[in-house]
């Protein structure tokens, strides 16, 4: 491990996972198992932010389990700063999550019910800053809450989670991963419960904090429009595997794997209610089964025998962005796309 | 672009099936109890969906509980009514019944989905049991087969694959749990469903299908929604009507299309005005500066006049009541919580009166 101070100009590998796979074995059906994750490579750049957007079930809070070796991956590499991690031994592990924080998705789960915010704040505070106490930890417990907005300090410092409504408690979460200073920060759905007021104030926050501390920030979300927002890159998920990388703005604007489409299409857009989703209709794939050939094929319009039969890997659709459909290879079976994205015809 | 909405016409109004009137909740015992809610009111009429929106800690969540009688301790229901309108027309007060009453009622006639549903379902009991447990309660005379039949059909319906029936709540993801716990919610065909925050784990393909579900049924079933999210663009689609959330208060209530195009409430306005589209071109985004009160305090005259761009002397006194706007005559069934619907209308804010059709 490099002892040199961070280049707050270098924008390196802070944490990079290449084929990463999890299979949860299910019980009573001998060699079946749930395809969670299925050879998914990821990066995550210091001072950048990727956010994961995709179908709910398609793996995106695994991938931020394995990435803080919550859960053991059953396939792939891992690399923090470039030190393979094998995620065994406790040491190691108190070590890694020191860096690598996650915020869980579920608030209501992810606190300890019984013990204040302030025992909460302060345990994580101390795994960063050591013994601090007296008017410094004050001082410090005061400005995280102050940072998610929690204000003023003293009306939530006392008390317990269930004292709090869902989106206080999303904030405190945030807080607690804060608290270490991690170098890569991985966020399952941070702000889902919160307002737009104050989901704009802890965007903004980790924006900040991104370029400020050189943060490396993986962001799931099912905000395609605050991913647009916040994020560099985006990446979409279905099905265990991702169809789509790209940057945000590209992605969001003008998707060219079908399922992004129908994402991008299916938003609530308070502007155009009568062009809501036509074909939101289909159904979610089983993961114990998985449709062979791209999983998204039954679903597709475009779909023929080459995508019934071989999976797509991820093709160059333009500079920087890539898509798992094979409307993109050269390949004489290949699908044809329409003019909606932009593999198709450039409309006028 | 076209801007048509659906007219709420088709909807039966004036039959109301829940009426909350004058709701106070109290967080605390003793002699310093927080003020969670102040004499809320509001009214849900069959075949409706109402959404309710409101910055985070505003008592959206303690308004769910408190109406289907789940409040937890320390919560306390201090004054105020329930009225529950029953299949036979007969109306009773929720907050009156006796524990075997509510017990019957629940799930059957009134079905709530918690915020932060991924979170209750019971660990140790398989998905299929939760689900055909809540089912032969109420309907015993149902068999084995049929119990399960109708839990395989209810995952169907929210888009999960049969197949997960005899998954263990772990070992499925965030937005499955929350579909499953709406499936449950939908299991008896209640006359009034809750859902506190249900999408919040759904990407919007399956958002948009699982809501479509839901009006279609309300459509075939007649039942009644009172939907809290925090998604504008969402609420705005899925609601009838929205009423305005803040600190413990109704500060604004109108169809979901005209609180969007013209709010009335310098509070809405902010709320409305912040969110980042998915469409055309990026612009800066604000928020709204500071943070609502704390409840455990006294507050004089409105909530939000510390924050309030046009807060004049009035407002720092006098808490306004919810009333008719400035438009009375134009549209008499709207209703808002401000000093600044007296004044003149050359004197009101541009921003909250644009002209309604
Ligand atoms: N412990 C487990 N045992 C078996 N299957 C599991 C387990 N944990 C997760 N799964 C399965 O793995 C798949 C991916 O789950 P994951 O929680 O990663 O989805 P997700 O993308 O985060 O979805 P959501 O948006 O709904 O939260 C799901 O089908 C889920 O049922
Ligand atoms: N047991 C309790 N003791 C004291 N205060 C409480 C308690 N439970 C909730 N509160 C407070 O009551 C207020 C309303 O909570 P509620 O859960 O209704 O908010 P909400 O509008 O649903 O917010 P969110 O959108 O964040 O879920 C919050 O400010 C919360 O801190
Ligand atoms: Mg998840
Ligand atoms: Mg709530």
């Amino acid at each position: 491990m490099s002892n040199e101070a961070p280049d707050p100009d270098d924008n390196g590998i802070a944490l990079e996972a290449t084929g990463l796979e999890k299979l949860f074995p299910v019980r009573g059906l001998r060699g079946r198992a749930v395809h969670a994750v299925d050879g998914v490579d990821i990066r995550l750049d210091r001072g950048r932010v990727v956010a994961l957007v995709g179908e709910s079930g398609s793996g995106k809070s695994t991938i931020a389990k394995l990435l803080a070796l919550l859960i053991p991956r059953t396939g792939g590499d891992l690399r923090l700063d470039g030190e393979p991690i094998s995620g065994r031994g406790r040491r190691a592990f108190r070590a890694y999550s020191r860096r690598v924080q996650l915020i869980f998705q579920d608030p209501f789960a992810s606190l300890n019910p019984v013990h204040t915010v302030r025992y909460t704040l302060t345990r994580s505070v101390r795994i960063h800053r050591g013994a601090l106490r007296g008017a410094a930890l004050e001082s410090a417990l005061e400005l995280l809450l102050d940072r998610v907005q929690l204000r003023p300090a003293s009306r939530y410092l006392e008390k317990f989670p269930h004292e709090l409504s869902g989106g206080q408690r999303q904030r405190v979460a945030i807080a607690r991963a804060l608290a270490a200073n991690p170098e890569v920060l991985l966020a399952d759905e941070p702000v889902s419960m919160l307002d737009v007021s104050i989901r704009l104030g802890i965007l903004n926050l980790l924006k900040d904090l991104r370029d400020d501390l050189n943060l490396a920030i993986l962001y799931i979300t099912h905000d395609i429009a605050s991913a647009r927002y916040f994020a560099d890159r985006t990446s979409v998920m279905y099905a265990g595997r991702i169809v789509e990388t790209g940057d945000s703005e590209s992605v969001t604007q003008r998707p060219a794997h079908p399922y992004t489409r129908l994402l991008i299409d299916s938003a609530p857009d308070p502007d155009q209610l009568t062009k809501a989703a036509r074909k939101a209709r289909g159904e979610a794939p089983s993961l114990v089964t998985p449709p062979a050939g791209c999983r998204f094929n039954p679903r597709c319009q475009f779909a023929t025998d080459l995508c019934r039969t071989e999976n797509p890997p991820l093709l160059d659709v333009d500079t920087g962005r890539q898509a798992a459909c094979w409307g993109y290879s050269d390949r004489q079976d290949r699908p044809v796309l329409d003019d909606t994205l932009v593999g198709g015809r450039v409309s006028s | 672009m076209s801007t048509v909405l659906p007219t709420p016409a088709t909807v039966k109004t004036g039959e109301p099936v829940l009426q909350i009137r004058n709701l106070v909740v109290d967080y605390g015992y003793g002699d310093d109890p927080t003020h969670v809610l102040r004499e809320v009111s509001l009214t849900l009429n069959k075949g409706e969906v109402l959404g309710l929106a409101g910055e985070s800690g505003c008592g959206m969540s303690t308004l769910a509980y408190a109406a289907s009688r789940l409040l937890p301790p320390p919560g306390i229901i201090t004054g105020g009514e329930v009225l529950f309108t029953r299949r036979d027309g007969s109306v009773v007060d929720i907050l009156k019944l006796s524990d075997k009453e509510l017990r019957a009622a629940r799930w059957n006639d009134i079905a709530i989905v918690f915020q932060g549903a991924m979170n209750s379902l019971n660990p140790v009991y398989r998905v299929s049991k939760q689900l055909t447990d809540v089912i032969a309660t109420h309907r015993p005379a149902l068999s084995r087969r049929e119990l399960d039949d109708r839990a395989a059909e209810l995952l169907e319906l929210v888009g999960i694959s049969p197949d997960r029936l005899r998954s263990f709540p772990h070992q499925l993801s965030g937005g499955m749990r929350q579909r499953v716990m709406i499936a449950m919610a939908l299991a008896l065909e209640p006359q009034v469903l809750i859902m506190d925050e249900p999408t919040t784990a759904l990407d919007v393909v399956m958002q948009r299908q699982i809501v479509e579900q839901i009006t279609d049924l309300r459509e075939r079933l007649g039942f009644a929604v009172i939907f809290i999210t925090h998604d504008v663009s969402l609420l705005i689609e899925v609601a009838d009507r929205i009423a305005i959330m803040y600190a413990g208060e109704i500060v604004e209530s109108a169809t979901a299309s005209e609180v969007y195009r013209m709010p009335r409430h310098p509070y809405s306005d902010g709320l409305l005005g912040s969110f980042p589209p998915l469409h055309g071109p990026r612009r800066e985004l604000g928020g709204i500066p500071g943070s609502p009160p704390d409840l455990a305090k006294p507050i004089d005259g409105c909530p939000y006049a510390d924050r309030c761009p046009f807060a004049f002397d009035r407002c720092r006194v006098e808490n306004p009541a919810l009333k008719q706007t400035v438009f009375a005559d134009l549209e008499p069934e709207r209703l808002v919580a401000c000093h600044l619907h007296d004044l003149p209308l050359a004197k009101v804010p541009v921003q909250l009166t644009r002209r309604p059709a």
